[in-house]
Formats: structure tokens, sequence, C-alpha cells
């Protein structure tokens, strides 16, 4: 028996180490991806005002804070049973959208298109940012890092800081934004579609215009037949911030249409002793283990989870992309998750166009921002769709809004048996006969970065990339070989 | 002459701090360019033997960022701490316990109690929970060690400078990084923000009355929250008075009260302490001689959460330090 472990640096604080153990022929036998971190916010937020909970829960994650704080100030609407005005949604579902906007840009060019963008065969030392910098040029580059500038420049004026947003209130948000602001914000959103536009022409342009690469993604390698979730506005359309959870099975039908609220009839989440994550399924399928297929409970979220579970994009621009990557690959669903990339920069294109309308509507800047709650508090459910997936919120409190039971289920979380079953599939069709070749370091990495995994997440924003090293080790504990990627 | 040698790390965070870095946009690349980055996890390939094999004191400076909870960053951080010139605890939560810190109201076992077995999504009838070593049928595999209480940098090694909130700003990571490479730094054990209370640095203090008086402690969503009045005086509990300035009052400027994440000024030891004193002070003033113990009672029973408010960032760095389990 051989063990080998493939460990993302991170393994002091613990953002995902996976372990591949080898049976006796030399063939990958398992794979585990194991979560070796726990902070215990369903514990510890209990006994606090609930109305501190969007300022508490952004610190679970510094890079989707604005995720956290929405699906918690979602909760609190509901907790109190209050409806936020108008103006006070638009602004709260713009700096959404600016939010997505930026970290979906962010995801592709610097962590997971380089993949792509440099190619997937490149030296390792060119697949970085440096290389899509070299492959794209510097006017380019340029452009990348200023969009993000601009999108978070948003989310300051909204929020107060990009990093741990503070504006959320039960039925509103505490600032009004003025007439001069929203003239700003207007530029970054017709910056934005413009950038967006962009980044899906470059995909085409060196992606899907190379057969190699579009033999990779529709290849069964980085295939699962999985049910998929993702919120839907009224008119089944994809929404980041608003709707109903819709989960269509394998075969693309709707298993399931639900609010938010009714969540616990839906989703339950399996315990694992090796790590200190958890795994989502439906309820009303089961867990059967980690395997894909009508009978498994496992479903996915995020990008690609969205497109499939939606019958089209509520923008223009997004739904003529949406309707050519679903002609490209052959009709939805879409199972193989290197199209998450593609799914991904579809909706940075919607979150830009999203955001530039309700930037452009007047009554952005009205003061009605907020409508005080007057019923007795007792329980709130708020959902969002986070870059990474449905994220739920679910508050219990006492009369005061004091809170007595908090459950969070994390965008991560619900991808997470998924996640171990594509770095397994890899695993199983790379390692053969005891042979590790090179390409399985970036190979196997490709299959869980596609799914911008947030206990990765500290990462995913970085110049830079995820450095890995896999040990060989023999029967004895031997170490035999040791490959490594810059 | 040789760049100083940096490292960046990284305990029981959010990877917030690391966003804070990337958002010195066209400053990140000069300090890149200033210095040697030897240790960088997100960024930079790195093994924990490459650090073994500097020599003591090597790195310049090592800026640690989150709390202490695992014990393989208890042994990440000594390390570092012998291989280096100068440690910076960078963040609110190295600096003071931060969010994680609230964990100290609880321990291990009643963390593991709701997250793996009460909450009412998880299906766990054999009641399985997570395990330090644990064996399946493949082989074994191992986590780390989950502490029952959270501390802070300085409970776990020596800190000669700190860099707070949460996360730190743009201008005093720059000013931070400066005063290192011209070595015009202040005394050690020093805060690296300025000396001066949120309150005296706030853009609604011109607008402060002299004395203030709360009659009755308001909760941000039971008043239209006035964005130019002085959040005290609106009867908010605001920690502005309790904590460091050098935000930026970005809160403040969102309409929000500060919830100090700087942490206190120098001459304050115990910023929940100081809260709850500055809170005391300003509670019924006015009426006070003519007020009913029952009427100062009730004002007092509107801090609903005086623990969990006023010690919001700073519990394991308080004299309190963690709630006693029996």
């Amino acid at each position: 028996m051989r063990k080998i472990t493939i460990d993302p640096i991170t393994r002091l604080e613990g953002h995902g180490k996976i372990e591949i153990f080898l049976n006796d022929e030399g063939n990958c036998d398992r794979a585990c991806l194991q979560i070796p971190e726990l902070r215990g916010f369903e514990k510890f937020c209990e006994g606090r005002p609930a109305e501190e909970m969007p300022r508490i829960t952004t610190m679970i994650c510094g890079v989707c804070p604005t995720a956290h704080h929405m699906a918690s100030t979602k909760a609190l609407d509901d907790l109190w049973k209050v409806e936020p005005p108008p103006a006070a949604k638009k602004i709260r579902e713009l700096m959404y959208n600016a939010f997505q906007a930026e970290d979906h840009i962010l995801h592709f060019f610097f962590l997971g298109g380089p993949d792509f963008v440099v190619g997937p065969q490149a030296p390792a030392g060119e697949r970085n940012i440096l290389g899509v910098i070299a492959k794209v040029g510097l006017e380019a580059a340029g452009k990348v890092i200023e969009v993000r500038k601009r999108l978070r420049n948003v989310l300051r004026i909204i929020g107060g800081k990009p990093v741990m947003p503070t504006c959320g209130l039960p039925g509103g948000v505490s600032k009004q934004i003025t007439e001069e602001e929203r003239k700003q914000i207007i530029e970054t959103g017709e910056y934005a579609v413009d950038f967006s536009k962009f980044a899906l022409g470059l995909f085409d342009d060196i992606v899907l215009k190379n057969k190699d690469y579009v033999d990779l993604i529709v290849g069964d390698v980085y295939s699962h037949r999985t049910y998929y979730m993702g919120l839907v506005d009224e008119n089944n359309k994809v929404n980041f911030y608003d709707g109903h959870i819709r989960v269509v099975d394998p075969g693309g039908k709707e298993f399931a249409k639900f609010r938010g609220q009714d969540y616990l009839e839906h989703i339950r989440e399996h315990v694992e002793p090796w790590t200190y994550g958890k795994f989502s399924y439906l309820k009303n399928v089961g867990w059967k283990g980690f395997v894909d297929g009508e009978e498994s409970g496992v479903f996915r979220v995020a990008p690609l989870a969205r497109l499939n579970t939606a019958d089209g994009m509520a923008t223009p621009l997004a739904q003529q992309a949406y309707e050519r990557m679903y002609e490209t690959l052959g009709g939805k669903p879409v199972h193989s998750t290197l199209a998450f990339h593609w799914a991904r920069l579809i909706e940075a294109l919607y979150a830009s166009e999203r955001l530039l309308e309700l930037a452009r509507d007047p009554e952005l800047t009205s003061p009605d921002i907020v409508n005080l709650p007057t019923e007795i508090p007792k329980e709130g459910v708020g959902v969002v769709e986070a870059p990474r997936g449905t994220l739920i919120h679910h508050y219990q409190t006492d009369d005061r809004g004091i809170l007595t039971g908090v459950n969070l289920i994390v965008a991560t979380q619900n991808n997470s048996a998924a996640i171990n079953m594509s770095v397994e599939k890899a695993a199983k069709s790379l390692i053969k006969k005891g042979e590790v070749p090179d390409g399985i370091l970036n190979m196997i990495e490709m299959a869980f970065r596609a799914y911008d995994p947030c206990h990765a997440c500290a990462t995913h924003s970085l110049p830079g990339r995820m450095p890995l090293e896999v040990n060989v080790y023999d029967s004895k504990g031997e170490l035999v070989r040791k490959l490594k990627r810059d | 002459m040789a760049k100083p040698k940096v490292a960046f790390y990284w305990c029981a965070s959010c990877g917030g701090c690391e966003e804070a870095v990337v958002d010195l946009n066209e400053d990140l690349l000069k300090v890149a360019d200033a210095v040697d980055i030897v240790l960088w996890p997100v960024a930079l390939d790195f093994k924990r033997k490459d650090v073994e094999a500097l020599s003591d004191g090597e790195i310049a400076v090592s800026f640690i960022n989150g709390a202490v909870r695992l014990e393989e960053q208890e042994e990440m951080v000594k390390l570092l701490r012998q291989k280096s010139g100068l440690v910076v605890a960078f963040g609110a939560c190295a600096h003071l316990g931060g969010i994680p810190g609230l964990g100290n109201f609880w321990n291990r076992d009643a963390i593991f109690q709701r997250v793996y077995k009460e909450v009412p999504t998880v299906e766990n009838p054999e009641g399985t929970l997570p395990q330090e070593k644990v064996a399946i049928d493949v082989g074994e595999l191992t986590l780390p060690e989950f502490y029952d209480t959270v501390k802070t940098l300085a409970q776990t090694i020596p800190v000669d400078y700190y860099l707070p909130g949460c996360p730190p700003p743009p201008d005093l990571i720059m000013n931070a990084v400066n005063a290192i490479l011209k070595g015009e730094l202040p005394e050690r054990g020093a805060v690296l923000a300025p000396e001066k209370s949120l309150c005296d640095t706030c853009p609604r203090a011109e607008k402060k009355p002299e004395k203030i008086s709360i009659a009755e402690i308001k909760r941000p969503w039971e008043i239209k929250l006035d964005p130019e009045k002085c959040f005290l005086e609106q009867g908010i509990i605001c920690l502005g008075p309790a904590t460091r300035s050098g935000c930026g009052e970005t809160c403040i400027k969102a309409n929000m009260p500060c919830r100090g994440c700087f942490g206190p000024t120098r001459e304050v030891e115990d910023q929940g302490a100081k809260g709850l004193s500055m809170m005391a002070s300003i509670l019924g003033l006015e009426e006070e001689e003519k007020m009913t113990e029952e009427e100062v009672k009730k004002l007092i029973d509107g801090i609903v959460d005086p623990a969990g408010t006023f010690y919001r960032f700073s519990l394991p760095a308080s004299l309190l330090r963690r709630r006693r389990i029996e």
C-alpha cells in the first residue's frame, strides 16, 4: 500500500489537503480531500444579538465576506418579518453583483484561467498570472487590475470597506447613495460589462478555437452526472441575490423548487471522521457515499450548477453567451467540471450587466432605505448565491432577538462531496500501476480548482499560484518519489 | 546590499488579511521589489524545512495573521519566531484574538456537539466526530488537534509590533513596511497606529455634545440611524471611546457604529472593561438622581450582550481570556 499526499502548502492553517491511497497493483484506490480547519461559528454566535450577525459572519471568509454579509442580512429580514423598501433592495443587489463580478473575474485571471489561457501543457513556471500577462499583453493585464479596483470601490461606497462590509440591517441598509456616487457606479458598470465581454472573447479565441482544450473540457476524466442546485427568479433565470432554490436531476429535469425557509425539507449534512468539513446531500434522495448518478443525493452548486439549474440568464448579453455555451457543449445539462470556468465568465457578464441596470435606476438614490421592524423575532432564513454556490444562514432567537440557534450551510460544503469525487476520478484515471506521471499534479489540481473551493479561497485572489507537492511513499513508508510544481 | 527577507504567515484567519495585502494595488509591487519574500503560503512555494534551514534571525520580519487554535499553528509560529528578527502581529485576530476568539465562550466539546450533532441539517445517527487520527479501510488519516481555547499571537510567542484592524488598512500597512525598511521603528511592543481614540478622529466629533447622557439604549434596527449625529447620542452602543483610531472610520462612514476591531489605546489594558465603564458613565447621566433601582436595572438591561459586544474582537487578549466551563 502506498499513500500520496498532496498538500497545497497551506497545510498548517488548513485550506485542504489531499491524500491518495494506492492499492497493491499501484492503482488509485481512494482519494480524500481533508479540511483540517474549524472555527465553530454555529456555536459561538449563540447569545449574540441577531442584528450583529452581518458584521460577525463576514469573518467566516475574508475573500467572500459580502456573501455572508448578504445572506445574514436577508436572514434578519426574515427573522423580523420586515420587507426592505425598493431602494434598499436595489442597493443590496447592486452591491452583491459588484462583488460577484469582481470575484469571478479575479478567479478566472489569477487562479483558474492560467490553465487555459497559458495552457494545461505549458511549463509550470508559466502557468500563473505572469504567464497570463505574457499571453494577453500588458494592456489587458492592466484592465484586470483596473476592473478589480473599480468594483471594490463600489463595495467601499456602499459597505464601508470591501473586506468586511458593514451596511446590512433588518429591513434595509444603513447608508443612502448620493447622485455623485451613482454616476461613479454607472461608469464602473459600463467598464465591467466591456471587460466581461473582453474576457469571454479571450476564452473564445484561446480555448474554444483549440480542439485539444475542447476535448479536455468534454472528456470523461472531468465529468460527473450529479444533481444541481441554484437560486432562480420568477422566470427561472439565474439570480444571485434572491429567488427560489431550484434543483434539477442529472437528466436536467426539475427535481425540486422551494423557498429558502423550507431548506430543512431538502438538505442534509453527512459527517466523516477524517475531516472537519461536512458533506451536503439531498435529503429526499439520501446519502449513498461519494458516488454520482440519479440514486445518489450528491449535488453540485456554483457557476455551472446555476446555469444547469436555470432556464437562462436575465440580461441580454449573458443570455447569448449562455445559449452559445450549451450549443457548443451539446445541450443541457453540462456535466463537465471544467465548464465551470466558462460558466463563471458568463456569470461575470450577467453580474456586470445587472450592476449597470441597477445603477441606471434613479430610485437607487432614494432616502427611503430602511423599514423598521415591528414584529417579535423568532426564526429567520437567508439565502444567496455566493460565488461558490448556494449559501444559507438560519437563525433562531428569543423574543428580544438574541440568538439561540445558528445553522450555516456554506457554499463549498455543498460541493465538497463532488470535489472529493472529482479528485478521486482524476487520480484513478491518471495513476496506473504505480506510475505517477508529472502531469498528475496539474491535472488533479485542475479537478478541484474548477470549483474555486473556498477552503483554498484565501489563495484564489492572489497573484501567484498554489504550489503543490506530491510525495509518493512505498509500502514501508519510504519516500520514493517527489514531484514539485512551483 | 542584500534585500531584507520577509515572511507572511497565517493561522486561524479568514483570508481577509491576505486580501488587504492585495488591496495595496500598485504599492504591492513596490514592496515586492524592495524585499525578498521567503515565505508567503498563498503565493509562493515553501516547505517547512526551507524555513528550518534558515539561520536564526535570518528573516528580517515575519508578518503573522490569525489567532492560534491548532497545534500546527503553534509549532509554525514558534519556528518563525526563532528565525525572525522581528515579528509583527498582523490584524485583529493575531493582535487580540478577533472574531474566532468568541470561541472562548465555549470549548472544543461544545463546538463539536453543535456543529456535528445538533444543527438541524446534520444526519449523524452514530454520533461520528472528526478524529485526530482515524483508520479508514484503505489507510490512516490525520487532522491537527483543535484546542479548547483561542490564543492571541503574543500569548504564544513574543511579539515585537502590532498592526491592528479587521483588516489593517492599506496606509497603515505601508507605513509599517516603510518604517521597517528605514529602521525607524517605535519602541518594542508598540501598536503601529495613531495614539488617539476613534472618537477623536470621528467625522461626527464636531457635532458631538460636550456631555452625553443615554436615557434608553437603542439597537441599530430600532431607530432610523442619523448619518451625522454621534451614535452614542442616538442611544446606539458605539465602541469609539474605547477603540484606537487609524481605521479611516470606514464603518462610521457607512453609517454603522464602531465594534472595536482596532483594540484599545496604549493606556488601556482591557478594551471591554473600558467600554463598559464608558457606558456606565453616560447611562442615565441626566436623570441619575431621580431614577429608581428598577429603572436603573431596566436601562442597563438594554445592553443585551455585554461580553459579546465590548469584547467583540478582544476576548482572548482580555483579562477574562475565556469563559470558565465547569
